[in-house]
């Protein structure tokens, strides 16, 4: 019940098309220029543009058919300037000349139109990047046929099943293009694919997702198949009581609760106190079995090698062996709490600072094959839904199971159970965590994408049963 | 912007559709923010834009471009015709839309005072000067405010000819006091939590909120909260205050009855609906006390689900959910209203911007008042509690079993409000909890509020939807489950 395995490839049939593609960063880099001349000719004496530029298509399938198809291409200019201790932000998709002046005279009309800032620090200079390739050349040329045949061939196999198919195929390329008036220059570009799933059977549902810069790394066919077998295994659920159980949470379930605690390991929440690592900082909190590390270099992450100014992103130890240990910055909460800045700053004027946007919690060697065999009573768990917060220094969360939740019993996954709603405190849930299986690139709906273990925990806390 | 519809529709009907709508939207927005004292957000973005969505060989295709010339929108409008030939390789049935007339219309929404034309410095000093009244409160640890304003027009054409311009200006202000002490952090939020209220207007929200008096109180409550009893775990008699109730009606009324939900097109991602077909005209709902509505007619009043004309130019409607308790009426689109035996659609199709296809959406889903005034409420209910402001909010996928917390509580012993509870929270089974529904307050007590922040599709679009709701008690509610251990 694990992800599906890489093996198979879409059709690379008619996947070459005449689909939309991005200019040339040439391009990019002469919007930024046209601004800082413009800025320059204004009197503007600090000024920092973004152009970013969007191309995305999702096929969207329901009841074995496609019911929705849709492509976007846009591109925005925004643009920071900063003045006499003053900044703000306009952005625009409007990039002739003439909207490109409107909007430097609106943004420094803004900016002056506060109090003056006595935090606010001069653009940064001159930066080196680490490169990363992050673009494939295949998943910018998929086109909507190709994606269409894929989901054809997943609503087949529902048809071959009995079973109704629902969930999507999208296939995009980025770009991002940051300069300022201090001599920064950055660049980046990304092509992402995605492929989700639902399998329904009777009114027993399962599901699977995967997602990656290229869309060769997953099988769209292999994970309808893992999501048509689960929802097979999902009919006929029994109501369990409440109560603590051990549970085996697969990739997409752990994501979905640990990437709550992403903005916690921001400077600005500790300095706030409103995180859950105020005043927890260099204490044994977690188990001893856990490790959090921020990396966007790591392998299967996506993402810019910088920040929202340009500064490079940093690899960052966040939790090393349960205790809590360090926090990313921005240029802004470094300086106040004198440390080194991280390369993890939104992009400014914000209130929130900044936050790792690529954690990798590392794994062990257990599979959830072992960890179920090895496993006397427990739940496995496909996937979690709806997460809340209910206390955020406990880093107590509410939330749903969904799409497959199954007993285990003497090492065997026996039966389908009804969904149940949890109460859990992630900080006490990673004190108990018994195993974990490999670390791998994991997609969900509640997180954005991280590199997480599948995990086994004693006493997860299922406070109500729903209807099914 | 009527040539770049007209010809996108051109392109689009040579190339083969059938049928076509365009929209050119242009939305701008201010958004403003201080935290503990300084300026944290201010900016300001625009973004204009053209999206056509076409059906071609029975199937759908829809594409955008912000590239507004001639030559843009006619290779958009291709793109779309592309997009449909190749839906139509994983079709079922052919599109079928309810008939529809054509409408050549312009209409605005209600705007007093155009937030955009408000100097920024006065915005601004405003933010400051409530952040500032929360500060002076000894205990509070975090202070934050925030302004939200947003001008959208749009320019609706289609191929039956209509052709319809819409302008809304929504506005939204809040304010938040945490505390934090000790292991744990509270807070309060005015006059609603997750960016305050938001209406479907201009800065006259701003001015009646009277924000520089209740900044006080409301940091006063998140300090007096951490001295405050444990809310108990108990089945108890609850009163909801009418912005949780806008929520709680959100949950487990508006999304339900969505018919796309229903229909099993968001089966992957927002999840489904325990209201299947079979329901309609036959379910007990609600206790018979409970009527419930979705208008997005400007009579209802200003909300974020108020307009002329849905974005497939469909006009505004009234439509009866609950009727005295029995669940009588889906949101529903032209292309789905024939499922349920309607002649036409309910107009509830929205898009939250020119690159996104428009959804059924929430228009304003709610509760009509009732005949009790909150203190007469009170002084009836012997044991109960009374709880104000969401903190968390989860419900299941098929939207059976709900769990809700709130900011703050109050215990009600024989008739009177009493003392403060902390960390309150309470749980159910939709149905059952409508159907435990005995009092409503009156119009007096009722307020259209606007929740700005409804995730919905793929790719996820946020909608506002407008909820109007009265404080209202419910009978031998679960009480306390989400901080329960065992």
């Amino acid at each position: 019940m694990s992800p599906a395995k890489k093996t198979r490839r879409v059709s690379n049939r008619r996947a070459v098309s005449a689909e939309v593609q991005l200019r040339p960063e040439r391009e990019l880099r002469a919007i930024t220029e046209r601004v800082l001349r413009l800025a320059k000719a204004g009197g503007i004496p600090e000024v920092e543009v973004h152009v970013d530029e969007v191309i995305d298509a999702l096929t969207r399938f329901a009841n074995n058919a496609i019911h929705q198809h849709v492509a976007e291409h846009g591109l925005t200019v925004s643009l920071r300037v900063a003045v006499d201790g003053r900044t703000a932000r306009v952005t625009t998709n409007r990039i002739e000349e003439d909207s490109l002046r409107a909007a430097l005279e609106s943004v420094a009309s803004l900016a002056a139109s506060q109090p003056k800032d006595p935090g606010l620090l001069p653009l940064p200079a001159k930066q080196k990047y680490r490169a990363v390739q992050r673009f494939i050349a295949p998943t910018a040329a998929v086109s909507a046929e190709s994606r269409a045949r894929a989901v054809k061939n997943a609503c087949s196999l529902a048809e071959s099943k009995g079973q109704i198919a629902a969930g999507i195929f999208s296939s995009g390329q980025s770009q991002s293009v940051l300069a300022n008036s201090s001599g920064l220059f950055a660049s980046y570009r990304q092509t992402q694919a995605e492929f989700s799933v639902t399998m329904q059977q009777g009114s027993a549902t399962s599901w699977a997702k995967a997602n990656a810069a290229d869309f060769r790394a997953f099988d769209p066919l292999v994970l309808a198949k893992t999501a048509s077998e689960k929802a097979a295994r999902a009919e006929n659920p029994v109501e369990l009581a409440p109560g603590r159980y051990t549970v085996i949470l697969e990739p997409a379930a752990v994501l979905d609760l640990v990437g709550f605690l992403f903005y916690d390991f921001a400077a600005t929440a500790v300095r706030d106190q409103r995180s859950c690592f105020s005043g927890r900082l260099g204490k044994l909190l977690l188990g001893e079995n856990i490790t959090i590390i921020e990396d966007v270099y790591h392998p299967e992450q996506l993402g810019a090698p910088f920040d929202g100014e340009g500064i490079p992103r940093q690899r960052v130890v966040l939790v090393d062996s349960g205790v809590p240990r360090n926090l990313v910055y921005s240029r802004r909460s470094a300086k106040k709490a004198g440390a080194r800045p991280t390369g993890h700053g939104f992009a400014l004027p914000n209130e929130y600072g900044e936050a790792p946007m690529n954690l990798v919690v590392a794994g062990g060697n257990s599979s959830v094959e072992e960890m179920i065999s090895g496993t006397g009573r427990g739940l496995l768990v496909t996937r979690l839904w709806y997460i809340r917060e209910v206390d955020p220094h406990e880093k107590i969360m509410t939330g749903m199971t969904r799409d497959g939740l199954f007993l285990v019993e003497k090492g065997k996954v026996t039966q389908a159970v009804r969904n149940f709603r949890f109460n859990q405190s992630i900080l006490q849930m990673l004190k108990n965590v018994e195993c974990l299986g490999p670390a791998h690139r994991a997609t969900a709906e509640e997180s954005f994408e991280m590199v997480v273990p599948p995990m086994k925990i004693r006493d997860f806390h299922f406070s109500e049963v729903t209807k099914f | 912007m009527w040539d770049y519809c007209g010809h996108s529709l051109d392109v689009a009907r040579l190339r083969g559709a059938t049928y076509a709508d365009v929209r050119v939207m242009h939305i701008r927005h201010r958004d403003l923010t201080t935290k503990g004292g300084e300026v944290g957000t201010l900016g300001q973005s625009e973004s204009i834009g053209l999206g056509i969505r076409v059906v071609v060989n029975g199937a759908w295709g829809f594409a955008s471009t912000d590239q507004l010339t001639r030559e843009g929108v006619a290779a958009c409008a291709a793109q779309a015709v592309a997009i449909a030939k190749a839906s139509a390789l994983a079709k079922k049935e052919d599109v079928q839309l309810a008939a529809e007339s054509s409408y050549v219309d312009s209409w605005q929404g209600p705007c007093q005072k155009d937030p955009f034309e408000i100097p920024l410095e006065a915005q601004i000093d405003l933010l400051l000067k409530a952040d500032a009244a929360m500060r002076q409160v000894k205990g509070v640890t975090l202070t934050e405010t925030d302004m939200q304003f947003r001008k959208i027009d749009s320019w609706f054409a289609s191929s039956a000819g209509s052709k319809i311009h819409q302008r809304r200006v929504l506005s939204g202000c809040g304010l938040v006091a945490t505390s934090f002490q000790g292991d744990a952090i509270q807070k309060r939020s005015y006059p609603n939590s997750f960016g305050g209220q938001h209406i479907l207007g201009g800065y006259e929200l701003i001015e009646a909120m009277v924000l520089l008096k209740n900044a006080p109180q409301i940091a006063e409550e998140a300090v007096a909260l951490h001295s405050a009893l444990q809310c108990p775990e108990k089945k108890s008699t609850l009163i909801l205050g009418g912005s949780q109730l806008g929520l709680q009606i959100h949950e487990s009324i508006g999304h339900p009855i969505e018919l796309d939900r229903v229909l099993g097109q968001e089966a992957n991602f927002a999840g489904t609906s325990f209201l299947t077909l079979d329901k309609l005209n036959h379910l007990r709902y609600a206790a018979p006390i409970v009527n419930v509505v979705a208008d997005a007619r400007a009579a209802h009043g200003p909300g974020l689900g108020t307009f002329a004309y849905d974005d497939e130019g469909v006009p505004a409607q009234c439509i009866e959910v609950i009727k005295d308790g029995e669940f009588r009426g889906y949101l529903s689109s032209r292309e789905t209203a024939h499922l349920v035996g309607l002649e036409r659609s309910g107009g509830t199709m929205r898009t939250e911007s020119w690159n996104r296809l428009p959804m059924i959406r929430m228009t304003n889903v709610s509760l009509l008042p009732g005949t009790w005034t909150l203190e007469n409420l009170i002084a009836d209910t012997e044991d109960g509690i009374l709880m104000e402001t969401n903190r968390s909010w989860s419900i299941d996928d098929r939207r059976y079993q709900f769990q809700f917390s709130t900011e703050i509580a109050w215990e009600i012993k024989g008739g009177k409000q009493g003392r403060m509870l902390k960390n309150p929270s309470y749980s159910g089974i939709t149905t059952e909890f409508w159907n435990s529904c005995d009092a409503i307050c009156n119009a007096d007590h009722w307020v259209l509020w606007g929740t700005p922040n409804c995730g919905k599709g793929q790719p996820m679009q946020t909608m506002g939807t407008g909820h109007g709701a009265a404080p209202a008690r419910f009978r031998n509610v679960k009480i306390g489950t989400a901080f329960s251990n065992e």
